[in-house]
């Protein structure tokens, strides 16, 4: 099983960089996609099945597609592909690049330390992430439902359309 | 102490003979030999391609044959018996004819959608269990993983559509990303009604939690009513007629592989009925019992005679019955307009789909099956 976490770790870094260098949209979410779908090939070596499933379905599946969706439709041409290409370049890089040392620092601090929390010692099933999702968190559940109510109906009103003016009224 | 022995080896003898899934058998052996597990890899890649090639044209021979039936007419009769290798002519004309990719067009895009496009229902089938014993791999999260890798079969048609670099194909990819990104939620709902009944996700668990009855009938209306909206949702899903919107010949030339030609368009068209299979095998798992055979009640002779027929003989049939009623649909309904496919999907199929998820989770609650389980 180690074997597949490195391969799908390296893909996904591969593809998380791959996705910052495009210039081109549609390339730059394929590779997303790609990234996605490894961190959720990791979780799944990590014991989570559940989550590794979930991130396919809402991450990879729904909201990229959705991106995929509405980027190939805009459909850019060549001349937004040249802006991308001048917008990545340079100083842009500083600051996520900095960013970035911060979060491996991090990373390099907790792996050097204590590794009895590393996970993948016990498979977390569907049932059990239920179990806790319905059980102590469900005000968090109802919360998140609400916002997510509040949200469909901002868009409803957003897009609905105006009813149709008649002559003489201003 | 002599029970004990006996107790152990009843419990050797059932582990031995206890249906394992192919992907169990293959990561044991993992650990005797290598050989066994680089041959259990190599069947799985001759079978998998002999597969695909059989069902594919047996698929297409049959859609052929329906469809001049329905319309009087005798179909594929000259190229051998019966016209049995008209599909495989056709497949070799295929196969040597020129893989054209448009100039313009995005290079490495254009020549991976295909293989994208088919890689979806082939993994789906590993799912499947055709027969107790037979089966590829069972997840714990199957229904999960079904909905996971279903919804990346409108990636390979995207894409296709895109890196086309036409109108058609732009037009015809948009269509189909909205039809089946719509249509996937209304079969996660129906899908999820069988999640309730059984209390599982496993497939072999949800076909073995139909022994006492399918759950198109255990379930009440909720039963019949989920395993319509599956069907419907998932023949639109498959962009096959009344839902064919995205390749719309009379509009779009043929949508999003107009610029496909040979081996690739090909794949397409193989996609398509492999999706077809996949569908209607899935159906037969959930609604109709997958492998297991139909009994009525305290009728023993009747129920003895059933049980007679081989489980993979009862899915086989439950599968051809579904590929043929969606076969139908194509020559009963007319196309949807676009605005007429939106308007079934948001504002019928997903409505009914909900109250029916709804229903079903009463009739869970209150234990209401016409045949009560023991333990449930």
């Amino acid at each position: 099983m180690n074997y597949v976490f490195y391969i799908a770790a390296a893909v996904a870094v591969f593809s998380t960089l791959m996705a910052i260098t495009r210039a081109n949209a549609v390339h730059a979410l394929l590779y997303m996609i790609t990234s996605l779908l490894s961190s959720s090939l990791i979780f799944f070596v990590l014991g989570a099945p559940y989550i590794a499933a979930l991130q396919a379905i809402v991450y990879a599946g729904a909201i990229m597609v959705l991106f995929v969706f509405i980027i190939m439709m805009l459909n850019q041409g060549p001349a937004s592909t040249e802006q991308e290409r001048v917008w990545i370049s340079g100083k842009t890089w500083v600051g996520p690049t900095m960013l970035c040392a911060v979060l491996l620092a991090e990373l390099i601090w907790i792996v050097r330390g204590d590794p009895a929390w590393l996970p993948g010692k016990t498979i977390i099933h569907p049932k059990d992430v239920s179990k806790a999702l319905y059980g102590p968190y469900i005000l968090v559940i109802e919360l998140a439902s609400m916002l997510l109510t509040a949200g469909l109906v901002g868009a409803y009103h957003l897009g609905r359309r105006e009813p149709e003016r008649r002559e003489g009224e201003s | 102490m002599n029970t004990a022995l006996i107790n152990m080896a009843m419990q050797t003898t059932l582990a031995a003979i206890e249906p394992r899934t192919i992907a169990q058998r293959a990561a044991e052996s993992a650990h005797e030999n290598l050989w066994i597990t680089a041959g259990y890899f190599l069947a799985a890649i001759v079978g998998v391609a002999l597969l695909l090639s059989f069902l594919g044209m047996a698929l297409i021979y049959i859609e052929r044959k329906v469809a001049a039936a329905f319309q009087c007419r005798i179909g594929p009769n000259r190229v051998g018996p019966w016209g049995l290798l008209q599909t495989v002519a056709d497949t070799l004309k295929l196969v040597f004819k020129e893989d054209f990719v448009p100039q313009m067009a995005d290079r490495t895009l254009h020549m991976i959608a295909p293989f994208l496009a088919l890689l979806v229902p082939v993994v789906l089938l590993a799912l499947i269990p055709y027969s107790p014993a037979l089966q590829v791999a069972d997840l714990n999260i199957g229904i999960l993983f079904i909905t996971a890798i279903g919804g990346f079969g409108v990636m390979g048609i995207l894409i296709a559509g895109w890196s086309s670099n036409n109108k058609w194909s732009m037009i015809g990819a948009m269509r189909a990303g909205a039809q089946i990104i719509s249509y996937e939620l209304s079969a996660t709902l129906a899908l999820l009604v069988v999640v309730l009944f059984s209390g599982t996700m496993s497939l072999t668990g949800i076909v073995q939690s139909q022994e006492d009855g399918w759950w198109i009938w255990r379930g009440h209306a909720a039963g019949l009513c989920a395993f319509i909206i599956y069907l419907v949702a998932s023949t639109a899903e498959l962009n096959r007629t009344p839902f064919d919107i995205p390749e719309g010949e009379s509009e779009l030339t043929a949508g999003f592989h107009t610029e496909y030609s040979g081996l690739r368009f090909a794949f397409f068209f193989l996609a398509e009925f492999i999706n077809m299979f996949t569908v209607s095998a899935l159906t037969a798992t959930l609604f109709l019992g997958g492998w297991m055979p139909f009994h009525i009640g305290d009728w023993t002779s009747f129920n003895s005679a059933m049980d007679a027929i081989p489980p993979s003989i009862w899915f086989l049939g439950k599968v051809t019955a579904i590929i043929f009623v969606i076969m139908w649909f194509r020559w009963t309904f007319p196309r949807l307009r676009v605005d007429q496919l939106m308007h079934l999907e948001w504002k019928v199929l997903l409505p009914i789909g909900f109250a029916n998820l709804f229903i079903a989770a009463i009739i869970v609650l209150a234990n209401a099956y016409p045949y009560p389980v023991a333990g449930q």
